[in-house]
């Protein structure tokens, strides 16, 4: 038996399974956005703006159009007279898909090129010729309402500010309260830096127009490719029956590809002006520069506690910086996301925020990082201030969490800022945690280390994520509820093929929605085919982020295989002339109580119900079965990390020594699947925490568009990741299970930060913006650590 | 201007300009599009092939300068539809997620084992330094490689019968 | 991806040939040797030559020898030579630690020690160690060859003396016995351009440092050394405080500047550290007391 063989258990649904989709990305055969080519197809190329914000004097693309390979030139003017020079957010502001009058970002788009092929059309992007009269960039968020602060959307009837929105949740007075009777009140300001999703793959799509049916197809490398279908019917007046949009083979997503981005909308145009197919892919500068950011949040935190440690508030004041245009993905009741989860995973009973979102000349914000509509920026937060009490009171990091976790008879726990918390036992979580950690030895060791003048690390973050959205009445994305379908059809040979909304970057649904389907109706894994990706074939649905495929889709593909097994039952019931009620179902087979040697197989079944088997009134033929879930909340995926790192006094070099993740997601589908997508967040924590940032000098020039200014860690940078895990169910979910996908981007940079504080308690540092860089460490070390969201000055 | 070179042990021979990279060759020339670009910087590695044996960032190196000499990409690692064992172990240890940056790493951790048939992980980590990953945090990929090192292919049938007789 | 401007390419079968091609060609003509400075600069649009050159097919540049009290390496040897060299590890250990932290494993095996040079970016590695060491540059032309101490090969960023049909063609290094030395880098992470570097080679007579080599990357040192340090420190008692006395030394001679890589107090401050660290190994070696 082989090695596969021996994994492979007949009939299994739950469990470590080898991924079905694994077979042709390691022969080269993944289909992927620029492997993707038709007959005729063109490219298209983007000229972008090199100035922050600046008036277009001119445009001048007539050497463009004179290059032989050149096909077509596209600037703001044309769109204007198609009424798509501007197409809505998804926040309830405007984008330009191309500069009119003025730019308002260093990249934003300003001319769309078509040629022949990809060198011909970025070497026509270099034949255009732009006249900017450059304006004053407003680069500094903190600054961005100061009066006489040149105004960015000037494009809005009457703005004559940069002022987005105010929002706020919690209950201030009750807050106050708090705080007056608090022995102890912390403050700190805490800013989560610019950072960038920065998937390997960058964004892409075809655009085929025929004119013939008038069908537009869209190749797109979309996590959301219904919604795009209904955003282009919408905003470009195309019937959505003729709108087909096909996400391929994704390279990554992490958020970074959900939006419509203005290059797919000039390659729709592209494609209807010269009736070919257009390729558009961004290269890798266009999609830092460019493409959905994330965080920048500057963040106010104040925690009040007694004395002994008990928390008795918390109270934030953020400032968040949209950039250009307020592109965030965030169900429209929400403008600053989920961050009212700030209050994180304690028992305390107030709680206050108030989120102020401005412009800037910077890009604009589409999904952050890893989705999780701000439960990052909220988790990060909470971790840090309460580090920050502990600093304060001079007690044990992982002892002040412990007195304060919520405990398991709480649950379902109503936050004071209105979250139904679903389901955990946090005290075991953290315990596990520390016992895989070794935590007293830690403690030991450091104190050890200290007393020679060596810096050692050790910090906890323990989160609770709020994922899964959502609930239809609460959630939409501009008026899209986010209830997502399934489709699951038995064959007449009892082979399955489950059609889902959500489309996988990499998380293994072909496998785990077959392993999920699996379990329900006892066909085998291999028998069960999953279809995502495609509009025409596939069920409406939001699509993937925001760890939401197995909260969401999942939920609906249990419900829709319960159905199938509910319909079977009766269906054998017919065949062997019973009662479904005196039927029983054991993995895949139904059999007469009391009379075991009795069998029907659900393949049996399945053929029976495409013959000419006679059916009980009111029950149809065939075995299929949909459901569309609505879920009645969100999931509550949660953890306890901790990070031990080492700092080297005289450079300021952090290493990562080890990281303990005990991640509780409710059960685990496929826990291999599971694992690696726990490990890929913590390399963002690491990433996040000690290299990334995009940062902006004072013209407004980008300083992280490259892999070269950019930082990405190597393996070299990740240590071994030590996992752990306990397992509370999700009482509400069919199968329990919460989600997983983003855990550990969320849980891990506070992890990790905290740790690099603990280090440099010696110092005296109570805190330092990320990313940690060495530079940033030893200049906290000697007391003028720098801001990390504007260039680096002396 | 005219390059010849072997392609996965196929002779191949075209017509290109001169400043055309190495992975548009392989990607839109020869139809080859398991390697994958996806930086201007040369920093990601999703591009790496191997030439002359060597691993290299196709999107540094022009076509031109790879004239007369012998390439190898993630298609080629197969020999007869059966999958060198680092494939197989890519695929038992769960090394790959969405798969874009797997090939260039196959074919890295492949040359690796041809100079170092038994790395320890931290030799691992080292080769693969030059390469990302967004999706594994690594810990897969090195526990994928280490697989390959312990189930390496198979000898010569020749050898193992004369071996048995 | 970001693509070069069109040009011509010729591939040169000779030194000779590529020296012919220079001159043929004039200003607007590049050798290409590993490409992985010049292409992705021309990727960038920020190299735009109309012709290049060639040279991957020159083997032999690419040996690595000693020859009597010379280490030769030849211009076209690729990084990944220089570091799986026992020959060079044997005779310099800065050399494989220098190595092993410039660029990464894959860009290494096309990358060569002719083209890194040449190429003169101002945080590169491989001309501080071999500044330290005190190398020396053959260049070649149409009228014959010259030797360049490699201390005054390059005067400024992405600028050297070399003449428009010029190529280098091998580096040499003395060897004299009995040295120590060593090389530490810290960057943002692995593969990263330096935030500052620093390598030193020793020789000891008995207690005294008889000679001494500093090298300095990243820090804008001129010719990436730290010559006036060096001068203070040879004939100095090789302890904790000639060691301290070099890496103030060196901190004062370097001239960094602020950049995203971090602010110019912290990169001088660093240097200083780092110089310390390196030669208080090389020390250690030279006497043979560390591994």
């Amino acid at each position: 038996m082989t090695a596969t063989e021996a994994r492979e258990e007949a009939t299994v649904g739950f469990g470590r399974r080898i991924r079905k989709e694994d077979a042709r990305f390691l022969r080269g055969r993944g289909l992927y956005i620029d492997d993707v080519k038709l007959p005729g197809m063109l490219y298209g190329a983007v000229l972008r703006s090199p100035h922050a914000h600046a008036r277009i004097v001119s445009i001048d693309t007539s050497a463009a159009e004179a290059h032989p390979k050149v096909k077509a030139v596209i600037t703001g003017a044309l769109l204007e007279s198609l009424k798509l020079a501007w197409i809505p957010s998804l926040s309830h502001d405007v984008v330009a898909v191309l500069a009119t009058d003025k730019v308002r970002f260093q990249g934003q788009e300003v001319a769309f090129v078509v040629a022949e092929d990809r060198y011909a059309a970025r070497d026509a992007l270099a034949l255009i010729d732009v006249d900017y009269d450059v304006l004053p960039a407003v680069v500094d968020a903190t600054k961005a309402l100061d009066p006489d602060t040149p105004v960015i959307r000037d494009d809005i009837d009457g703005k004559t500010d940069n002022h987005i929105f105010d929002w706020e949740a919690g209950d201030a007075a009750a807050t106050d309260a708090a705080f007056e009777q608090a022995d102890v009140v912390v403050t700190q300001d805490v800013l989560y830096p610019r950072v960038h999703p920065a998937p390997l793959e960058t964004c892409g799509a075809v655009a085929d127009m025929d004119k013939v049916t008038g069908k537009l197809t869209i190749w797109c490398n979309t996590q959301a490719p219904h919604a795009h279908r209904t955003l282009y019917a919408i905003v470009a007046g195309l019937p959505e029956q003729k709108i087909r949009v096909i996400s391929p083979d994704i390279g990554g997503g992490f958020g970074n590809k959900v939006g419509i981005y203005p290059g797919y909308v000039l390659a729709v145009v592209g494609s209807i002006v010269t009736g070919k197919p257009v390729k558009w892919v961004e290269d890798r500068a266009e999609n830092l520069m460019s493409t959905s950011f994330a965080r920048d949040y500057h963040m106010r935190g104040e925690i009040a506690a007694t004395r002994d440690g008990r928390i008795l508030g918390v109270r934030v004041n953020v400032l968040a910086d949209h950039g250009a245009f307020n592109n965030t993905a965030q169900p429209t009741k929400f403008p600053a996301g989920f961050f009212h989860v700030f209050t994180g995973s304690y028992d305390y009973p107030a709680a206050h925020c108030t989120v102020k979102g401005v412009y800037t000349n910077k890009a604009p914000g589409g999904v952050a990082y890893a989705c999780s509509f701000r439960v990052t920026e909220a988790v990060y937060l909470v971790e840090r201030i309460v580090d920050c009490l502990a600093d304060e009171l001079d007690m044990d990091p992982a002892e002040l969490r412990m007195k304060n976790l919520l405990r398991p008879e709480q649950f379902p726990y109503l936050s004071p800022t209105g979250w139904e918390y679903d389901s955990g036992d946090y005290p075991k979580t953290l315990r596990t945690a520390m016992d895989l950690a070794g935590y007293p030895e830690l403690r030991a060791e450091q104190a050890e280390k200290r007393a020679r003048g060596e810096l050692m690390g050790i910090g906890v973050s323990f989160f609770t994520e709020t994922v899964g959205a959502g609930p239809r009445k609460h959630m939409d994305i501009l008026g899209l509820g986010m209830a997502d379908g399934a489709e699951v059809r038995i064959h007449p040979t009892g082979k399955a093929v489950v059609r889902l909304s959500v489309q996988t970057q990499g998380q293994g649904h072909e496998t785990t929605f077959a392993q999920i389907v699996s379990e329900v109706t006892g066909i085998p894994s291999d028998d069960i085919e999953v279809v995502h990706g495609d509009t025409d074939n596939t069920p409406f649905g939001l699509g993937t982020y925001g760890s939401r495929s197995t909260p969401v889709s999942g939920a609906a593909v249990a419900v829709a295989a319960r159905r199938v097994v509910d319909k079977a039952k009766i269906i054998a019931g017919a065949m062997l002339e019973a009662s479904p009620d005196d039927l029983e179902w054991n993995r895949g087979t139904f059999s007469i109580k009391g009379d075991p040697a009795v069998t029907k197989t659900i393949q049996e079944v399945a053929l029976a119900a495409h013959g000419p088997l006679e059916l009980p009134e009111g029950v149809e033929g065939h075995l299929d079965a949909q459901c569309v879930y609505d879920p009645p909340n969100l999931t509550y995926p949660y953890g306890a990390y901790i990070a031990v790192v080492d700092v080297d006094a005289g450079t300021g070099v952090v290493k990562v020594r080890r990281f303990i993740a005990v991640d509780d997601c409710g059960p685990r589908i496929n826990p291999m699947i599971v694992e690696g997508q726990i490990h890929g967040g913590l390399a963002d924590g690491i990433g996040m925490a000690l290299m990334e940032v995009i940062a902006f000098d004072e013209d407004g020039n980008c300083l992280g568009g490259s892999f070269m200014d950019y930082q990405l860690p190597t393996a070299l940078e990740c240590p071994s990741w030590e996992l752990g895990e306990t397992v509370t169910p999700s009482p509400h979910h069919p199968l329990g299970a919460k989600g997983v996908g983003e855990s550990a981007t969320v849980g891990s940079p506070a992890a990790v930060v905290n740790a690099v504080m603990d280090a440099l308690k010696p110092f005296g540092v109570r805190h330092v913006d990320m990313p940690l860089t060495s530079a940033q460490v030893w200049r906290a070390m000697h007391g003028r650590p720098f801001r990390t969201d504007l260039a680096i000055t002396d | 201007m005219q390059v010849q070179m072997t392609v996965n042990d196929q002779p191949v021979t075209r017509e290109i300009e001169p400043r055309l990279l190495l992975v548009h060759f392989l990607r839109d020339e020869l139809g080859l599009t398991g390697t994958h670009w996806g930086c201007d910087t040369s920093n990601c590695g999703v591009c790496v092939v191997s030439m002359d044996g060597v691993p290299v960032k196709s999107c540094t190196v022009l076509a031109a300068m790879a004239d007369g000499r012998t390439v190898r990409t993630v298609e080629g690692l197969e020999r007869d539809g059966e999958l060198d064992p680092v494939q197989q172990g890519f695929m038992n240890e769960h090394g790959l997620q969405c798969g874009f940056c797997t090939p260039g790493m196959m074919i890295t951790a492949r040359a690796l084992l041809d100079e170092s048939p038994d790395p320890t992980p931290a030799e691992i980590r080292e080769a693969i330094s030059g390469q990302l990953c967004r999706c594994t945090g690594y810990e897969n990929i090195v526990r994928a490689i280490r697989w390959a090192a312990t189930h390496p292919r198979p000898a010569a049938a020749e050898t193992s019968e004369a071996v048995s007789s | 991806m970001q693509i070069p401007a069109p040009f011509d390419y010729a591939r040169a079968r000779s030194v000779d040939d590529a020296i012919a091609l220079l001159e043929e060609h004039g200003e607007e003509a590049r050798l290409v040797a590993g490409g992985h400075s010049l292409l992705p600069m021309m990727k960038l649009g920020l190299a735009t030559p109309e012709m290049l050159i060639d040279i991957n097919d020159l083997t032999d540049l690419t040996r690595i020898r000693v020859d009597g009290d010379v280490l030769r390496i030849g211009a076209m040897a690729r990084h990944a030579d220089l570091l799986s060299s026992a020959v060079v590890g044997e005779q310099y250990r800065m050399l494989h630690e220098a190595e092993r932290v410039i660029a990464d494993p894959v860009v290494r095996n096309r990358g060569t020690v002719g083209g890194s040079l040449c190429h003169a970016d101002p945080a590169e590695d491989l001309s501080a160690a071999l500044g330290a060491l005190r190398a020396e540059c053959v260049v070649r032309g149409s009228g014959g060859e010259r030797v360049v101490p490699l201390r005054e090969l390059v005067t400024g960023p992405y600028e050297t003396v070399l003449q428009p049909a010029e190529i280098l063609t091998e580096v040499r290094i003395p060897i004299r016995p009995g040295a120590g030395s060593a090389y530490l880098k810290v960057e943002r992470r692995a593969g990263d351009w330096a935030v500052a570097s620093a390598g030193a080679v020793v020789w000891l007579d008995g207690e005294t440092i008889s000679e001494v080599g500093i090298g300095l990357a990243a820090v804008g040192a001129p010719h990436s050394v730290a010559a006036a340090t060096e001068d203070a420190v040879r004939g100095r008692q090789a302890d904790d405080e000639t060691i301290d006395l070099a890496g103030e030394g060196a901190a004062a001679e370097c001239r960094p500047t602020t950049d995203q890589r971090g602010p110019a107090d912290y990169k001088r401050a660093l240097t200083g550290e780092l110089t310390r660290r390196a030669l208080r190994t090389a020390i250690a070696r030279c006497r043979g007391q560390e591994a």
